[in-house]
């Protein structure tokens, strides 16, 4: 390798490796359950074959291989005539077995992509591999942290958790590629209905992380692998979210930069990202020589599910979905973007244009449906049984019933607060809208208490309408309608 | 570390002389030499004694021996190998706690308890 000087520029190399649980009911070998434990009791979710006990074989769950066929649908990736498991040999205690059932050389999805658009600019990622695996279980270093722990609690309820590993071309050029790679991976797979990302640990990400000299970046953005063998790279792993990928990358690049400033070497190594500290730290274990014997389960028979492909359909997913939205109803990209954030925000969306003005249910659902939500740290699925309750709401501004404001400012909040329908609030804060005597009577006293402004509108003044109508708005508490008030004074005014 | 780590780091070598004394098992050449035996030990996190690392070698030896006695088992025709056999994803009662924990030398609240490892 020749000696670089520090002032030559470097471009960042970024290969990810995701593991993300798949949405099934049972385990990926074993019937146990994979729904979280009550009261999170250990050790409560296993049997025979998840314990590795002696004797016990391991059986593959149907919809854990439907889950990857789709996933391999979804990132256009090649499913083979023929895929197989191996052991992965390690010597853990959250391995019961001492080996994980994974894949090896012929993995279940290959050679897939995934567009992702970043400030605007679109990236397309080649996808490696993906392949099925279990998870292991969890453990804790009791008695302090990782380097001073006096033993160890193991806990294998998640132990044979579906998982399915997503290996990335090196293709990433920023740390904010990587986060909207994730974001963008996670909203395909919740579009499949095959991952719930609010599941605690559902989301593990590990990334290759390493620097070359920028000249050696091709016009098409790639580097040629010479370069990427040649260069020492820091496996980074323990990250746990898109916003902890982009913090744990920007750490360790900041890191490398100076190790080479300093005229130092990068060591070829495996970091763990410290959440809490912001950091990476080396790992210094020996595990670095990664060993891991691979041979052919031989209690798992090879799937052959490459027609499977056609057979498993696969929702719209978002970025067909986005498009149609702005074709279909005329969106714009921002509304489009918004309302389909994820499928059950778009679900809702398309139920309530189904029934009214496109235009009018996307900003209801794309602004204040959704901001009050997130105001209150709520989300759609927290609402969308109610999804009656609030096309009733739409349904009452777009009738005229009820002032945009008032739905707005009142009603909804109420409905998310205090889990009330629309009707029950207005009857309680009396917000319907003015009868049109009432209104009458208030635009009449208007007009004769406010000689003034009558007289400033004859001399051609239209900003003194606006103060009488101002003035109707507030003998009526803001149940009139504005431009059915313009209008009455307009007419007596003129008449 | 890097003193230790370094002979492993530089593998290359030795192992690329196992591969040679695998292709030509049989041949009389050790099959498995000491640094095979530590390197195994150390995966499976098990210390040896240098005799015992000598010992195991010979008998690594011995066993792949065994093994040779396949060569001798004619060809035959098998039976199709089995594909596609998956189970439905359907919850089946599992162990209880304590029938898990049952042959656990050490529990703690109901995890399995075991050495620190890092």
């Amino acid at each position: 390798m020749s000696t670089r000087t520090a002032s030559e520029e470097r471009a960042v190399v970024i290969g990810l490796e995701v593991h993300v649980q798949l949405e099934t009911d049972t385990k990926v070998f074993c019937g146990c359950s994979t729904e979280p434990a009550d009261d999170e009791e250990p050790n409560t979710r296993t049997c025979p074959t998840c314990l590795g006990l002696p004797g016990a074989l391991p059986v593959l769950n149907e919809a854990a291989v439907e889950a990857a066929v789709k996933i391999g649908k979804a990132l256009d990736a090649d499913i083979p005539e023929t895929t197989t498991f191996h052991r992965k040999n390690y010597y853990y205690p959250d391995l019961p077995k001492n080996f994980q059932l994974t894949q090896y050389d012929a993995p279940i999805c290959a050679d897939g992509e995934l567009e992702v658009s970043v400030d605007g600019e679109r990236r397309t990622i080649g996808i490696t591999r993906a392949h099925l695996e279990e998870d292991p279980g969890s453990i804790q270093h009791a008695g302090g942290s990782i380097e001073s722990a006096t033993h160890t609690l193991v806990n294998y309820n998640r132990a044979g958790t579906p998982l399915m590993e997503v290996v990335t071309e090196p293709d990433f050029r920023s740390p904010a590629e990587t986060r909207a790679f994730l974001a963008k991976l996670e909203e395909v797979l919740e579009y499949l209905g095959v991952f719930d990302a609010t599941r605690d640990g559902s989301l593990r990400v590990d990334a290759n992380v390493s620097l070359v000299d920028a000249d050696e970046v091709t016009e098409d953005g790639s580097v040629p692998e010479a370069v990427l063998a040649d260069a020492n790279r820091a496996e980074v792993k323990n990250i746990s979210s898109h916003k902890g990928a982009e913090k744990a990358l920007a750490y360790e690049i900041t890191r490398q930069r100076n190790v080479l400033r300093r005229g130092r070497e990068i060591e070829q190594e495996t970091r763990h990202w410290d959440e809490g500290r912001g950091v990476t730290v080396s790992m210094r274990s020996k595990e670095a020589e990664k060993d891991y014997r691979y041979f052919r389960e031989a209690d798992l028979p090879a799937l052959e599910v490459s027609d499977w492909k056609d057979r498993i359909p696969i929702p719209e997913l978002p970025d067909a979905r986005r498009e149609r939205f702005r074709t279909e109803y005329g969106l714009d990209d921002e509304a489009a973007s918004k309302l389909t954030s994820t499928k059950e925000v778009a679900d809702f969306f398309e139920d309530v244009a189904g029934e009214y003005d496109p235009e009018l249910a996307a900003t209801w659902v794309a602004d204040n449906l959704l901001g009050e939500l997130n105001y209150r740290e709520m989300e759609i699925t927290d609402v969308t049984d109610r999804l009656d309750e609030f096309t009733r709401l739409v349904e009452l501004v777009d009738a005229g019933e009820l002032t945009v404001k008032n739905a707005e400012e009142v009603v909804l909040r109420e409905m998310l607060d205090e889990g009330e329908d629309p009707e029950s609030v207005i009857e309680r804060e009396g917000l319907g809208k003015a009868e049109s005597d009432e209104v009458e009577t208030a635009v009449e006293a208007a007009i004769e208490e406010n000689p003034d402004a009558v007289a400033d509108y004859h001399d051609g003044d239209e900003g003194a309408i606006n103060f009488l109508v101002g003035q109707v708005m507030q003998a009526t508490g803001g149940s009139a309608d504005p431009g059915q008030v313009n209008g009455l004074l307009r007419e007596r005014l003129d008449g | 570390m890097t003193d230790t780590s370094d002979p492993d780091g530089e593998s290359a070598g030795p192992d690329a002389g196992d591969a040679d004394g695998d292709t030509k098992a049989g041949s009389g050449e050790p099959v498995v030499d000491a640094a095979e035996v530590e390197h195994v030990a150390e995966l499976a996190r098990v210390r040896l004694a240098e005799e015992e690392t000598e010992t195991f070698a010979d008998q690594f030896a011995e066993i792949l021996e065994y093994f040779e006695a396949l060569d001798e088992v004619p060809d035959l025709d098998r039976e199709e190998e089995l594909v596609n056999v998956m189970r439905a994803d359907e919850v089946e009662a599992g162990l209880a706690q304590e029938e898990a924990l049952a042959n656990a030398a050490e529990t703690e609240d109901g995890f399995f308890k075991g050495p620190k490892v890092s």
